[in-house]
């Protein structure tokens, strides 16, 4: 039985393509996929990204415990609402995931995981929490919901009392138009969300309940991600249909994260990959060098293994579309192709790839496609932002 | 389910009209062209080559994905649609009017053996 979110009959109803994304039945468009990726970049669009897992933790040691499991360090979020992106490594310095942790108050973080990982993360930091005086709480999703039954073996029977009644819903709102047309629909909430910064969240009381508005996203352009109670997003996800943002689906999500050059887990990385290999040595945090964290060891210092790629971005010259896996052909020797697809923006293909060191950004290598070999440029993996080209 | 009776279909979502001339045009289904999403990139056989039924011949990439196109029957490839090549979202818009390439069948019997509208329907 697939999980379905409480978006499910929204998603039917603006006529959605439903597919299985690890195990939850999830629209990968409603019509057409370039122009839900359009709506993003040039007015304002709508994801259901309920799949993924919220987690709350609080408690004494909860900040020690974080700068502990993630290789970027929360003692840079000092005021409440600020976000950071980290990856949690294992011992190995392998990518268990990548996540974003809120600060949201002395001794309170939410952390949001992907869907894919998330029983795996929960057991991974169910683990290492041993060690630490903070409690950790999966905010329950809407169906059959294995993590649901992780967290409520998990928590005292007051949590689990509480379980069937505060399952969360997340929307993500994206485009230069996203904000203002998200306070069109609700504009009680203008006031408390105005001043925020890139990467920085609200907590809002509405309605009888708890919403966390943050401005976040995938997809390289201005927005919203709101966290919500399950029961009311329906109703909310029309209120922002009335607003004129645009309902999108899963496949527009990744053509725009691969334009903002945003790895995507377990195709860009997963735990056979340090985040050195991935383009993500600037979200691993060695400033405080008393501070240990899993995987510290196998990346950093003496006996650390050194990064056996650099990570880069390719665009196409020839006529085709770059896809993940295909082998990349450079003087230096061979490379792959880790994501890749077609830029509704650039209207060429490019692709996220790890390269041998030494391939120079700018220097056309070859990709083997089917039979024939296809020019491309290396390129920062980097293609577009705020709806403007970079390349 | 959009599959014109004047057709004849492949299981594989190729459809085939038989020319006067006795050439064979063939396109992909409105099923396929559904099923595969926005697409982006269309590589066509050579005109000249010589194809068996059953052959992969043509690709179609949509951004999701990469599918291999087959011939619905041998013979030799005697036109492929530019037009189609240079806006391949028109395959998009009217998969029947929209075809990729054009066949002279080596053996025309083998287009018995291709599926009628409402029997390809059925497969769906």
């Amino acid at each position: 039985m697939p999980l379905r979110t409480p978006l499910y009959d929204s998603h039917l109803a603006a006529g959605a393509k439903m597919v299985d994304f690890s195990g939850w039945e999830m629209p990968i468009h409603y019509g057409s996929q370039i122009e839900e990726h359009h709506v993003v970049r040039r007015e304002a669009g709508m994801f259901d990204v309920s799949h993924m897992c919220a987690l709350d933790l609080s408690g004494p040691q909860s900040r020690d415990y974080l700068r502990f499991l993630l290789a970027n360090d929360v003692a840079k979020l000092t005021t409440p609402g600020k976000a950071l992106y980290s990856c949690m490594l294992d011992e190995g310095g392998g990518v268990i995931d990548d996540l974003i942790v809120y600060y949201l108050g002395p001794e309170r973080y939410r952390i949001v995981v992907n869907a894919g990982t998330t029983e795996k993360d929960v057991m991974w930091m169910r683990g290492v929490l041993t060690r630490f005086d903070a409690r950790l709480k999966v905010r329950r999703r809407r169906g059959s919901d294995a993590v649901a039954i992780i967290a409520a073996q998990g928590s005292d029977a007051h949590e689990r009392r509480q379980s069937g009644v505060d399952a969360v819903a997340m929307i993500a709102v994206q485009g230069p138009q996203a904000r203002e047309r998200f306070w069109k629909a609700f504009p009680e909430m203008r006031a408390s969300t105005e001043a925020l910064g890139v990467f920085q969240a609200a907590e809002l009381r509405f309605n009888d309940a708890d919403w966390l508005v943050a401005r976040t996203g995938y997809t390289g352009e201005d927005g919203f991600e709101i966290t919500l109670p399950a029961g009311e997003a329906a109703l909310v996800w029309y209120q922002l249909r009335g607003a004129g943002i645009k309902p999108c689906g899963l496949g527009a999500r990744d053509t725009l994260r691969l334009e903002a050059g945003m790895n995507l887990y377990g195709q860009d990385m997963d735990e056979n990959i340090s985040p050195y290999e991935a383009g993500l040595k600037w979200t691993v945090d060695i400033k405080d060098t008393a501070r240990d964290f899993v995987g510290k060891a196998a990346i950093e210092g003496p006996g650390a293994r050194p990064a056996a790629n650099q990570f880069q971005g390719l665009l196409l010259l020839d006529r085709g579309v770059l896809r993940a896996h295909q082998k990349v052909i450079t003087p230096q020797g061979d490379g792959e192709t880790t994501s890749g697809s077609f830029s509704p923006t650039l209207e060429k293909s490019i692709a996220l790839a790890r390269l041998p060191h030494g391939v120079a950004v700018g220097s056309e290598v070859e990709v083997e496609i089917r039979d024939k070999r296809l020019k491309a440029l290396v390129v920062k993996p980097v293609f577009v932002r705020n709806g403007k080209p970079l390349i | 389910m959009n599959a014109p009776a004047n057709l004849k279909y492949a299981a594989s979502h190729e459809w085939t009209k038989l020319e006067n001339d006795g050439t064979v045009t063939v396109g992909i289904t409105d099923h396929a062209q559904s099923a595969l999403g926005d697409i982006v990139f269309l590589e066509l056989p050579d005109v000249g080559r010589v194809v068996k039924a059953g052959e992969e011949c043509a690709v179609v990439e949509s951004v999701k994905a990469a599918s291999d196109i087959y011939s619905p029957v041998s013979g030799e490839v005697v036109a492929a649609n530019q037009a189609a090549v240079d806006a391949p979202e028109s395959v998009n818009a009217d998969a029947y009017a929209n075809w990729l390439f054009r066949i002279k069948p080596s053996n025309p019997s083998e287009l018995d053996a291709l599926l009628a509208a409402d029997a390809y329907a059925a497969t769906l």
